[in-house]
């Protein structure tokens, strides 16, 4: 839209600056120049030739980043493609996107890792860094060619959506990405244990007559890899944690000081199992909607530390897949358009966390367990900024979504948190109109 | 309205007293089952008769949809539907709708095309028979959704019972057998609560679902606690998949175990009254000798089962259109 | 809501015995009365249907068959009202083939339960002859039915509901004209 040449200078004024990565919080300026960070301060006066950018009444914060988000491209580009996911991500206020592999076909080889680098350069959106398969096929027997794919771009290696079960096969995972030092990312789930199932296992499950999938499927694959974590010294990163006992793990492993780190979902910290009355399939996730009891577990985690940071695990489908019967409706919700406000409404507004400790999770924290370029406004730092206003009210229209997909299950809610403006090195990707 | 001045002003029932779909037990009132049960007293004559048919669904068209296979369910349908001077077509498919090919949606967009008062859905998919319901304008009654309900086999089981011991309420009904799998269970569960009994399961620690205990029942580990407990038990088929699957190690394990047997039936403090759904595994779950002696009401179960189903269509059916606009609206049964 | 004609006797208690009293003396004049059936329909039709069958036992000495029929699942007009009635019941002893069966009501009016019944009778069996014996006729036929025995005549205006009353069902016996609007929940 208002895109600019990087080399432009910016000044981004009126606004109030939070950076949790510097400790700021209040009014302040920004300086932007060639897409980068030159000054933060709250007496910065504009310099010549910068354009202005007004930040009046809202809060200015570095980008989030998004470890985990599935962009259906190839295979799968009437849900979402990587260049409308990019855009989506924008939207939602996210600078930079980890892209999961599981694709069709996969991401398993260099050429593939390469393809999404530069649909997502094209694209303009959010910074699209592909995450490659762990196995080759995503079958879960041979480890793919990771020096090859980490020289094409790859940021991490991962067979999500499926786990990767087999336990020899991590070891070596664990072991062989240090060379390269990326992190193993593992969708934790023994497939055993969750035997077919397609939601949380409890009352609700029973009532339905759905099958369950326990919390021990998570907590037991979390324990299995953290001490193969410490067994090889890799860094494993655990996927969307969903149940208390997950959590119970993660702290014995922060308490042991291992190398390792997990995210969670926005709707796993505000959602339970009641939203799948009546079979509602935009409630079908994997891992499911779990009970209160466990939303105030992860939610508590993430306040702790004990999670590191929030990932929205965005997934979309396509409208005729989840209008079936729930057995045969596809996992998935579609996260990035509504991940700050529904963190807002989970975290902030009931006083859980703070704005700055919510930007932390959402962006800083990201940036440090992974070693990335980003999550901060410090002077040199790419210039991704996000400029939002905390206290706006808006309602959830999926039919209005940047993202080619509408699944999600808080559709009609009214959420406290709007992006306005996104800038990713220095251009502004995403603009709303002000009489909104 | 002018229809004879002796028809029922002063016997009326309620107006649309099950909205426009039968999909469950759950959330149905006592008031309201006990209504579906002393409506398909009548019935039951209807079938004695010699002319076992009255024309009150007559000109209505009913699909019986099965997409899992059924002798027993769907032929007592047929009969309920026949009997009530319905037209009635038969629809079987099976295998799932993905692998069918022609999904759920689109088969009901094609009934609701085909202008069909009425569609008995069997599936294999929990929620199925909703997933219907919500998408038609036509009564929708659920002969079995995957794990979830078969309303009118409680139902019948309901009556049955009552016409046995006089009444449902205060009764201590023990289910026994496969529960986790069993949407006969779940029906009866919901609506026997809702009539005021006292709900028991009972089975190997494996079939029995985690939080069955918040819906209100009582679980037993052993038959023996359950027999001894129980004024009535509902004996539920152990299908061999079960076996094959890993849930028990064997059928004959099961019988020692758990299987109503006749010596077990002996040592209970008072007359306990049996049901099974059918088709029996004569010598697991049930021995011959009960399923045949005294304290068994597994054949009046089918007898009242014509009546139950008879009783559901013509609540059902019927009354103006905008009755059943008004239903899809707001109750939604 | 009822319009200001207060309702008026048709019959007392006396007159309706009385009535009853002609209606079996006419019945048996009618035929013979060894395979008679009386079947009363649905409700008040029943209580009449038993006064009936004591009364031509009485003057015949022999006793009198009688039976109930519930003509709500044969209704021609089951399609337009909204409401479930409830069934009551239906007991037709034995075989009616070839038996003299006489129907008896309470009021007949448009003629369309009459019609239902006959309807629900030639599912038992084929009567030799069927007969209609109704309490009260007021007119107002919408279909070609008429009673072979009639207590009384009488011309109603079609807004008023003419009301028999029977002890098992109203705690007094008699026949009364209420005028203005149906009861609430009328077919």
């Amino acid at each position: 839209m208002s895109g600019r040449i990087p080399g432009d200078r910016l000044w981004i004024h009126g606004g109030r600056v939070v950076d949790p990565s510097q400790g700021l919080d209040g009014p302040a300026q920004v300086i932007v120049e060639a897409g980068r960070i030159a000054a933060v301060g709250p007496e910065l006066e504009r310099p010549e030739d910068a354009r202005p950018i007004d930040a009046s009444g809202l809060v200015v914060a570095p980008g989030f980043i998004d470890l985990h988000v599935h962009f259906r491209e190839p295979g799968g580009e009437h849900k979402e493609t990587i260049a409308s996911g990019a855009r989506a991500a924008v939207a939602g206020g996210f600078t930079t996107v980890w892209t999961m592999p599981n694709t069709d076909p996969p991401i398993d080889d260099p050429a593939a890792v390469g393809f999404v680098k530069a649909a997502g350069e094209a694209a303009r959106g959010a910074r699209v860094m592909p995450i490659g398969a762990a196995s080759i096929g995503m079958e879960g027997e041979q480890m793919t060619e990771i020096g090859g794919l980490v020289a094409a771009g790859a940021v991490a290696v991962s067979d999500d959506g499926a786990p990767v079960g087999h336990a020899g096969l991590m070891r070596r995972l664990l072991e062989y990405t240090q060379s390269f030092g990326i992190p193993v990312i593992q969708h934790s789930e023994v497939v055993e244990l969750a035997e077919g199932g397609v939601m949380n296992e409890g009352s609700i499950a029973t009532a339905l007559g759905l099958r369950g999938i326990p919390n021990a499927a998570e907590a037991a694959m979390i324990a299995r890899d953290a001490l193969l974590s410490e067994l090889t010294g890799g860094h494993l990163h655990v996927c969307h944690v969903s149940a208390r006992e997950s959590v119970e793990q993660l702290r014995l492993a922060r308490d042991k000081g291992l190398r390792v780190t997990s995210e969670v979902t926005p709707h796993h910290l505000i959602l339970t199992d009641e939203l799948v009355r009546g079979y509602n399939t935009e409630a079908k996730v994997n891992p499911p909607l779990r009970t209160e009891r466990d939303v105030e577990a992860v939610r508590q985690a993430l306040v702790d530390g004990v999670i590191d940071v929030i990932a929205t695990d965005h997934a979309p489908h396509h409208y005729e897949e989840k209008e079936r019967e729930f057995d045969d409706a596809p996992f998935g919700i579609n996260g990035l358009e509504t991940a700050f406000g529904l963190c807002m409404k989970a975290l902030v507004e009931p006083g859980h966390m703070s704005l700055g400790q919510l930007i932390d999770r959402m962006a800083c924290a990201p940036a440090r367990i992974m070693g990335l370029d980003g999550g901060t406004l410090r002077p040199g730092a790419p210039a991704d900024v996000v400029l939002l206003d905390p206290n706006e009210i808006w309602t959830v229209e999926p039919q209005g979504f940047v993202s080619l997909s509408h699944n999600t299950p808080v559709a009609g809610w009214k959420l406290p948190g709007r992006i306005r403006r996104t800038l990713v090195g220095g251009e502004t990707r995403h603009e709303v109109e002000e009489d909104r | 309205m002018t229809a004879d001045q002796t028809t029922a002003s002063d016997e009326a029932g309620p107006a649309a007293p099950l909205g426009k779909d039968l999909v469950g037990l759950e959330g149905l009132s006592g008031d309201t089952i006990r209504m579906i049960l002393d409506t398909a007293e009548p019935f039951k004559e209807i079938s004695e008769r010699p002319i076992k048919k009255v024309p009150v669904l007559r000109g209505k068209t009913i699909v019986n949809l099965f997409f899992e296979p059924s002798t027993r369910t769907r032929i007592s349908f047929e009969f309920a539907e026949k009997r009530l001077g319905a037209d009635t077509v038969n629809i079987s498919s099976v295998g799932s709708s993905v692998s069918k090919g022609e999904s759920l949606v689109d088969t009901a967009r094609n009934l609701e095309a085909m202008r069909i008062d009425m569609v008995v859905i069997r599936h294999g998919s929990s929620g199925a028979a909703r997933f219907l319901a919500d998408r038609i304008p036509s009564n929708v009654i659920n002969a079995g959704d995957g794990r979830h309900e078969h309303p009118t086999q409680a139902l019948l089981d309901m009556l049955t019972m009552r016409d046995r011991l006089g009444k449902v309420e205060g009764l201590r009904v023990c289910i026994v057998g496969d529960i986790v799998h069993s949407r006969v269970a779940r029906s009866n569960i919901f609506g026997l609560r809702a009539l005021g009994a006292e709900v028991g399961v009972c089975g190997p620690r494996s079939l029995v679902p985690v939080g069955i205990e918040d819906l209100g029942v009582s679980v037993f580990g052993h038959v023996e606690e359950a027999i001894e407990w129980a004024d009535v038990l509902n004996v539920l088929r152990l299908q061999l998949e079960r076996m094959n699957a890993g849930f028990i190690p064997s059928l004959r394990e099961y019988n020692r175990v758990f299987g109503v047997t006749r010596a077990r039936l002996e040592r209970a403090p008072r007359e306990v009254v049996v049901l099974h759904p059918g088709p029996m595994n004569r010598g697991v779950e049930i021995d011959s000798d009960v399923a045949d002696g005294p304290q068994s009401v597994i054949l009046p179960q089918v007898t009242n089962g014509v009546a139950v189903r008879m009783a559901v269509l013509y609540l059902l059916a019927g009354g103006r259109p905008e009755l059943a606009e008004d239903a899809k609206r707001g109750s939604g049964g | 809501m009822i319009a200001d004609k207060q309702p008026r006797d048709l019959l007392d208690a006396a007159g309706v015995e009385q009535a009853l009293g002609r209606l079996a003396d006419d019945i048996i004049a009618a035929g013979a009365t060894d395979d008679l059936l009386l079947v009363g329909i649905r409700r008040r039709g029943v209580e009449l249907a038993e006064r009936l069958a004591e009364l031509v036992a009485e003057r015949t000495g022999d006793p009198v068959d009688r039976g109930s029929l519930d003509i709500t699942l044969y209704r021609d007009d089951f399609a337009q009202i909204g409401s479930r009635p409830l069934i009551g019941t239906t007991k037709i002893p034995g075989d009616i083939t070839g038996r003299r069966v006489v129907i008896v009501d309470d009021v007949l009016y448009t003629g369309r339960t009459i019609r239902a019944a006959l309807n629900e009778i030639a599912d038992f069996g084929r009567p030799a002859r069927i007969e209609l014996c109704v309490l009260v006729d007021r007119g107002g036929r919408e279909l070609p039915i008429q009673a072979d025995f009639v207590g009384i005549g009488s011309d109603v205006p079609p807004g008023s509901h003419v009301e028999v009353r029977v002890p098992s069902e109203d705690d007094e016996l008699g026949v009364r004209i209420r005028a203005g609007a149906e009861q609430a929940g009328a077919g």
